[in-house]
């Protein structure tokens, strides 16, 4: 009798967690991580070597395969939160190829990243950032942390590193545990937390701007105000850039979009009202 | 060497010009490479409506200056039941290389399918482009030379429209033209459709100007755009022409429309 209620019954909490071979199934999972991302790779002797060949128009401006590229993102601290702000435009060798790209990419409703270099590359692995993301939510019960989710993705990034990969992200959130936290990560695997940061072929105008402007005790309306005068300088000078402004603020309860804007009005604006941009001679009607 | 690989390596320009001729000397070295890619021409376009989406291709297929083929459709169904894909409500375009483009197919095509049967629903236009998307991405480091459009109605029966490069970054848009004659046609397309840089008359001067809002088109003039866009196209381009195919796609299913292109 006891070995009969003994076999039809367990503990309460016997079934809680993981079993033993859900445990050893899923070490095997995380440990061929990325080997289960199976890409198809061309069967040469060296598959970046042949990819460059194809795709970097850089190096080669008759490569067949242009890769959208091309941009000036910026993300700042200060106490209010984190700025994000990007513009849209995605070229293709001197092509145009959109002026509408959203660059900030939303991993969750408290985490963003935004999207520089290789368009695919950031959508891809940003989307597979917020899957990770989640995932960690689920087993640990609680938010993961901007630099948990940053290493995710730097970790990621490294291990495909010199396969061509060409990504410059920035990672903003704010968690009960580290505040407002930003961190910078590109495809040869850096990883770097800071206060401030410009990404992209337009990135240095950008940082003429906020360099000089930028203080930490910044009002919100100051803050994004900034945000959105650095890109527009971005915009005027770095031709790589351009299309609407796409502005994001990130607080304590999640983020907040603050509009995607035409940089023509903006800059029209910007010029006539507050008499900035007098190197532009002409008037707008003309 | 440099020249060597450009000259084997299909560009936006024709596939051969006398400059690229083979210069090395007979039984002096040469350099092997791989080249797997052919550019085959041709142009796609996409435009939505507020109950519609209309996906265009010319069906000429070239290979250098050589027409192979006066009728190659660059447009498929996606889904629906059988070979002939009858019921479907997803097209999928491609414009690069044909036969990574009907590999690309085949595949979106099979997962569609494969859907339907494990869900017993179909697939959401929305969920196939992101499947699509992933798809294309597979093959990041080798690949597919094609510039997708995915074409159909949303949850709200709105038309949708995504555009993909060839790695799999992917947008919603109201329009889009892809290919040889892409240059030729979007500048025509941001006139027409998004109304891009035209103001109302009767707002003011300077900062007080209104830019004119877009409007959602009609089918009617959708179809107007659409073979205005290639038989102007057909005429500058010459990878562009033969045939042009339409695919408008409604609540009530896929109608095709084919007209002639010039055949010169």
């Amino acid at each position: 009798m006891d070995a009969l209620v003994a076999q039809h019954s367990r503990s309460q909490h016997a079934a809680e967690g993981y079993s033993e071979d859900e445990m050893q199934q899923q070490m095997s999972a995380d440990l061929a991580q990325p080997l289960s991302l199976q890409f198809a790779l061309p069967p040469t002797a060296s598959p970046s070597q042949w990819l460059r060949a194809m795709t970097d128009d850089h190096s080669n401006p008759q490569c067949p395969i242009k890769i959208a590229h091309g941009t000036t993102t910026l993300a700042f601290r200060h106490k209010g939160g984190i700025v994000v702000a990007t513009d849209s435009r995605a070229t293709a060798g001197d092509w145009i190829a959109s002026q509408t790209v959203k660059k900030v990419i939303e991993i969750n409703s408290c985490l963003l990243g935004t999207m520089a270099g290789g368009a695919a590359d950031c959508q891809y692995w940003l989307a597979y950032l917020g899957m990770q993301c989640r995932l960690h939510e689920l087993r640990h019960k609680r938010r993961i942390s901007v630099a948990a989710a940053s290493k995710i993705l730097a970790n990621l990034v490294y291990s495909y590193k010199g396969m061509g990969l060409s990504m410059g992200t920035m990672c903003a959130g704010v968690t009960p545990s580290e505040g407002p936290a930003l961190y910078y990560i590109d495809s040869d695997g850096t990883r770097l937390a800071g206060n401030l940061f410009c990404v992209g072929s337009g990135q240095t105008f950008a940082y003429g701007v906020l360099d000089a402007e930028y203080h930490y005790d910044m009002e919100d309306a100051e803050a994004l105000e900034l945000g959105k005068r650095s890109i527009l300088a971005a915009t005027h000078r770095d031709a790589f850039s351009g299309g609407y402004i796409n502005l994001y603020h990130v607080k304590e309860d999640g983020w907040v979009k603050h509009g995607f804007m035409d940089t023509n009005p903006i800059f029209w604006e910007t010029k006539l009202k507050k008499g900035e941009f007098s190197n532009v001679t002409s008037k707008m009607d003309e | 060497m440099a020249a060597m690989m450009q000259s084997a390596m299909p560009t936006s320009e024709p596939g051969y010009s006398f400059s690229q001729a083979p210069q090395s000397v007979a039984g002096g070295p040469r350099q092997h490479g791989f080249y797997p890619y052919t550019d085959n021409g041709g142009t796609t376009l996409g435009i939505t409506g507020s109950d519609f989406a209309v996906l265009a291709g010319d069906t000429r297929s070239t290979s250098g200056y050589n027409i192979n083929s006066r009728y190659a459709p660059k447009l498929f169904k996606i889904g629906g039941t059988g070979s002939a894909n009858e019921g479907a409500r997803i097209v999928l375009s491609v414009v690069g290389f044909a036969a990574d483009g009907n590999a690309l197919k085949e595949r979106l095509d099979t997962v569609v399918k494969m859907y339907k049967f494990q869900h017993n629903k179909e697939m959401s236009v929305h969920a196939c482009a992101q499947r699509l998307s992933h798809i294309l991405y597979n093959k990041r480091f080798f690949p597919y030379y094609v510039h997708a459009i995915l074409g159909g109605l949303d949850e709200n029966g709105v038309g949708a429209l995504y555009s993909y490069d060839p790695v799999g970054s992917y947008e919603r848009e109201t329009c889009r033209s892809a290919g040889a004659a892409s240059s030729l046609i979007t500048p025509f397309l941001d006139n027409q459709v998004n109304l891009k840089n035209q103001y109302d008359p009767t707002s003011g001067s300077g900062l007080e100007k209104v830019t004119k809002a877009p409007q959602p088109l009609s089918r009617q003039t959708v179809e107007e755009l659409v073979t205005d866009s290639f038989t102007s196209a057909a005429e500058r381009q010459i990878e562009v022409g033969d045939g042009l195919q339409m695919f408008i796609i409604t609540k009530d299913g896929i109608e095709e429309k084919y007209m002639e292109l010039k055949k010169d």
